[in-house]
């Protein structure tokens, strides 16, 4: 039974200082609830919208880099339901229909899956605001005695992407996901570290059976949970002999299951209507263009360049090139400091690491490129080991201390790193006692001792430094 | 103040003898205490201290509108003056700002005197669907004094206000005048800013002087008219100024101007309405207007294409009206979300106004797009072609503006479809975004009919100068008393 996916992805764009319809901060994250609001996002009587043009730039640079089809004409379209999520009663959005259309159409994105690349194509590109949020104080609504409102996200700007049914596994799902994030992060649309960045809706089907749509996905790892879990529950239904039904379901993360939803909303009952608060507005080919010359590199292409200019291996251009930010943050470092290998080493091995561990937020890191380089070329130089680079790295990342202080001030110069390999060599000796024979019988034997320690440096120390060392402690040379 | 006089003069009287502005309010307050228990022309009226306390202020600035009392219809939201819609849902609503005519008539001195009474979000033609009651013709109390902008019009007409903002959808700024014996002008779709003006229908809203004549009337569209950063359906209309365009006007401009009747447009209405207007238009022509006759057959169906996209755009625009942020509300204690908002709702909205949101509904849902709401866009565009058509070589169409006088109070209620009907003169003005004014035609049995002249979008310096001109050569702005 093969399975058929299609996703619509709602990216926020968290680079727009202001919301979609209004002058209030789009920063709701750090900002107490019901702060940023006025009367157009909270819908009170006789408000207009009045359209951000910094996110229609940032929904035609997104369609370009798709190659998607840009509309001439755009459109807002008014969605109607009630909901008390949604101040006006209704969402303002985008809608193909009759002479109305979305912003852009078609387009696609090639994923890379168990080594086989695959064309995922795009249905549609839409602007919409976000609806406000919504918290119950018990998870499930209905046992919730009230229900807050925070209007903080009222109005936020969202890019819609809709795909066509093109995927086939939650694998290729969450890939395609990554490779949208990837690109809206290095088109400056989206910072996907921040929460509730994104959310996704998949539309997934089994040959035999409806189309279920899932609603509410808010991270890669949900996608991947709430897909296979549709799948075997569809499978398990058609393969019992039952049907599946065409629903909307939604995905709750706590108890990690897709639960029917309570109201069943087809698309029809939402009375769709053209915006008249909003003139249409000509997209012409000028501004088209101009947006064109203005767009960045695209990641695909960075990470081609990456491999050339650097050399480095398909795997290290991949990992910097993933966040729009690491990946300049490379080339500085690599501007100043010539080993472009080195770098991506430190950068991929330890101090993305160190990233994640804190959310993935680049926006805490205090180093300048000057002070990355300085500690690699001190490494070089031998001035430190790597176990003490990793033990200042901390400190420089996040606290943009000067390493070469940081070693004077505590002491860690040469001599404490021969005092270490002392230590390492100690141990190997003392743990390898038949190889210590061997070498008492043929000096040549000391190779694998030195082999041992390397291996514990993980390969950086110097090797005649630590042949000396052995030799000495084995009293092979004074 | 003399009989007739137009406020544009007074206000040049004001600035330079402040103690006249004084008596003026005064005047105008006694006015109230006389009138206003029976002609109930305002839902919220401003205490006169309050209202003395800004006029001084305002004179001493010297601006525009220093000493000018405005009446604003209570669908135009004002900063700390509850804002009703005459609607229970919207009681107790007090807007945190104002909308951007306000603004410009305070910055430029004017002093909001009240809010004025209203057919329930503005649906309706006689004022009488208000949640606070049925506002009462000065000419005859018994009878109705149209709407939806009844209460500025009386205001106007009974002299409790220097001069009004109304708001016109599909006439409802006409009517009134029409059936009060003022002058009610919509302007050009966009030359207003809508920006905290309560919306019914968002595609023909707009807001509009109501005023004793048509130089007062272009005097505030020098105020309140011309972009607005906050409303993206605003224009830049490059009239540097209104009034001193229309103040040079005489009689003498009607010579060569030419208006076409169109015969679709007279059928409907009264005998004595066509008689008296039509007797107007002689008097104009005896200054050397000309008039033609044109037929347009389908504009017969502006009325129908109206009532669609008016309904529509009503029921998406009323959607707000939850009883969660503000208005009515109750505790939703052991209530779905579903069942408070359809309380609220259904308590909240009267009659009229849930008739327009179901039949708005109903047009907009999926299975009925194409045959409603689509063809009323069609309609819409067939009309302005139609009209372009016709006004290659004329100026303006004239109309009555009303097809009969006021009706007596509850006599349209028995049946609403002459409530819409009495719209037929004035939609088209709306539905193709023009400018479209009424003044005052003359007289049958004691009540007022006005003569209304509209044209296409951009050309409302062009009806103003007709229309003035014509109110010097008939005399007719002489009307109101103070």
């Amino acid at each position: 039974m093969s399975v058929i996916i299609g996703l619509e992805i709602h990216l926020q764009v968290t680079s727009s200082k202001t919301k979609l319809f209004c002058s209030c901060s789009a920063d709701y994250r750090n900002s107490p609830p019901n702060r940023n609001v006025c009367p157009i996002c909270l819908g009170l009587p006789g408000v207009l919208p009045k359209p951000n043009k910094y996110v229609i730039e940032k929904a035609v640079q997104l369609a370009l880099a798709l190659g998607s089809k840009i509309s001439d004409r755009l459109v807002f379209m008014r969605k109607h339901y009630f909901y008390p999520d949604l101040p006006k009663g209704y969402q303002i959005s985008q809608y193909t229909m009759g002479r109305y259309s979305a912003v852009a159409y078609g387009g696609s994105l090639e994923i890379f899956v168990k080594g086989r690349r695959k064309i995922v194509r795009i249905r549609r590109i839409n602007i919409e605001e976000d609806p406000a949020k919504i918290i119950y104080p018990e998870k499930d609504p209905w046992k919730s005695p009230y229900t807050l409102i925070d209007y903080n996200r009222s109005g936020i700007p969202l890019l819609e992407i809709a795909t066509e049914p093109d995927l086939s596994d939650a694998e290729e799902a969450v890939s395609f996901v990554e490779k949208l994030l990837e690109l809206a992060d290095h088109l400056n649309i989206t910072d996907p570290s921040l929460e509730g960045s994104f959310r996704i809706d998949a539309n997934i089907s089994i040959e035999g059976g409806e189309r279920v749509e899932v609603k509410n996905i808010g991270s890669l790892k949900d996608l991947e949970k709430a897909i296979n879990y549709e799948i075997i529950r569809q499978k398990r239904i058609l393969e019992t002999g039952g049907k599946v039904v065409r629903e909307t379901r939604h995905w709750d993360d706590i108890r990690g299951v897709t639960v029917s939803a309570r109201h069943k909303e087809f698309e029809e009952e939402y009375k769709y209507m053209p915006e008249p608060d909003i003139p249409p507005l000509e997209i012409d080919h000028s501004y088209v263009e101009k947006i064109r010359s203005l767009m960045p590199e695209l990641p695909w292409v960075m990470r081609e360049r990456f491999i050339k200019q650097y050399g480095l291996t398909d795997y290290e251009a991949g990992v910097l090139v993933s966040r729009k930010w690491l990946a300049k943050y490379f080339e500085d470092i690599a501007r100043i400091y010539n080993k472009p290998d080195k770098i991506a080493d430190l950068l991929i091995n330890d101090f993305l690491g160190k990233i994640n561990e804190r959310g993935g937020r680049f926006d805490l890191v205090k180093a300048r490129p000057e002070q990355i380089a300085e500690l690699l070329d001190l490494l070089d130089k031998k001035v430190i080991s790597i176990k003490i680079l990793k033990e200042i790295l901390d400190k420089i990342v996040f606290d943009g201390e000067d390493p070469k202080k940081i070693i004077s001030e505590k002491g860690l110069t040469m001599i404490s790193e021969d005092e270490y390999l002392e230590e390492l060599a100690e141990k190997v000796i003392r743990e390898n006692p038949k190889a210590v024979e061997d070498v008492k019988k043929n000096p040549k034997a000391i190779n694998y001792l030195v082999g041992q320690v390397m291996k514990l440096t993980r390969g950086r120390a110097d090797p005649e430094k630590i042949n000396i060392i052995i030799r000495r402690k084995l009293g092979l040379l004074r | 103040m003399r009989r007739g006089a137009s406020i544009y003069r007074q206000a040049q009287i004001f600035r330079e003898n402040p103690s006249e502005a004084l008596e003026e309010v005064y005047k105008v307050y006694e006015n109230i205490e006389k009138k206003e228990n029976i002609l109930k022309a305002y839902i919220t009226l401003r205490p006169l201290e309050d209202v003395l306390k800004d006029v001084r202020k305002s004179l001493e600035s010297k601006k525009p509108l220093s000493g000018i009392l405005i009446a604003v219809k209570d669908n135009i939201s004002t900063e700390g003056i509850r804002t009703t819609c005459a609607s229970k849902i919207l009681e107790n609503y007090v807007p945190p700002y104002d909308a951007t005519i306000i603004n410009r008539i305070k910055n430029s001195g004017g002093v909001i005197i009240g809010k004025t009474n209203l057919d329930e979000f503005a649906m309706g033609s006689t004022t009488e669907t208000s949640f606070f009651g049925i506002t009462r013709n000065p000419w005859n109390i018994d009878h109705v004094p149209g709407g939806s902008s009844g209460g500025s019009a009386v205001a106007i007409s009974a002299y409790m206000a220097h001069m009004a903002l109304g708001t016109d959808t599909g006439g409802s700024i006409r009517n009134p005048a029409s059936y009060t014996g003022i002058v009610g002008y919509k302007p050009t779709y966009g030359f207003v800013s809508r920006y905290g003006i309560i919306a019914y229908a968002s595609s023909l809203d707009q807001a509009g002087p109501m005023t004793r004549d048509v130089l007062d009337a272009a005097f505030l569209m020098d105020i309140i008219s011309g972009k607005d950063p906050m409303d993206p359906t605003t224009i830049d209309h490059g009239i540097e100024s209104f009034s001193r365009e229309i103040e040079r006007i005489d009689p003498g401009y009607l010579r060569g101007r030419r208006i076409v009747l169109i015969r679709e447009l007279w059928e409907g209405a009264d005998r004595d309405v066509v008689s008296t207007v039509s007797g107007y238009i002689d008097k104009l022509m005896s200054e050397g207007l000309e008039v033609i006759e044109r037929s347009f057959p389908e504009i017969i169906y502006s009325l129908s294409a109206y009532y669609v996209i008016a309904t529509a755009e009503a029921s998406s625009n009323l959607a707000r009206y939850q009883g969660i942020l503000y208005g009515l509300s109750e505790d939703p204690s052991n209530k779905s979300w579903t069942e408070y908002m359809a309380k609220i709702r259904g308590e909240g909205f009267g009659r009229e106004v849930k008739k327009r949101i179901v039949l708005g509904s109903h047009v907009l849902s999926a299975a009925y797009y194409d045959q409603y709401y689509l063809k009323a866009l069609k309609m819409r565009r067939i009309l302005r072609r139609g009209l372009e058509e016709i006004l290659k070589d004329a100026d303006a169409i004239a109309t009555p503006t009303t097809p009969t006088t006021a009706p007596r109070i509850g006599e349209i209620r028995k049946d609403p479809y002459i409530m819409y009907l009495a719209d037929m003169e004035t939609v088209t003005a709306n539905l193709i975004g023009g400018p479209a004014i009424s003044i005052p035609a003359g007289f049958i049995n004691g009540l007022p009919i006005g003569i209304q002249f509209f044209s296409l979008p951009g050309k409302d310096l062009e009806i103003l100068r007709i229309a003035r001109a014509s109110e010097l050569k008939t005399g007719l702005h002489d009307i109101l008393s103070t």
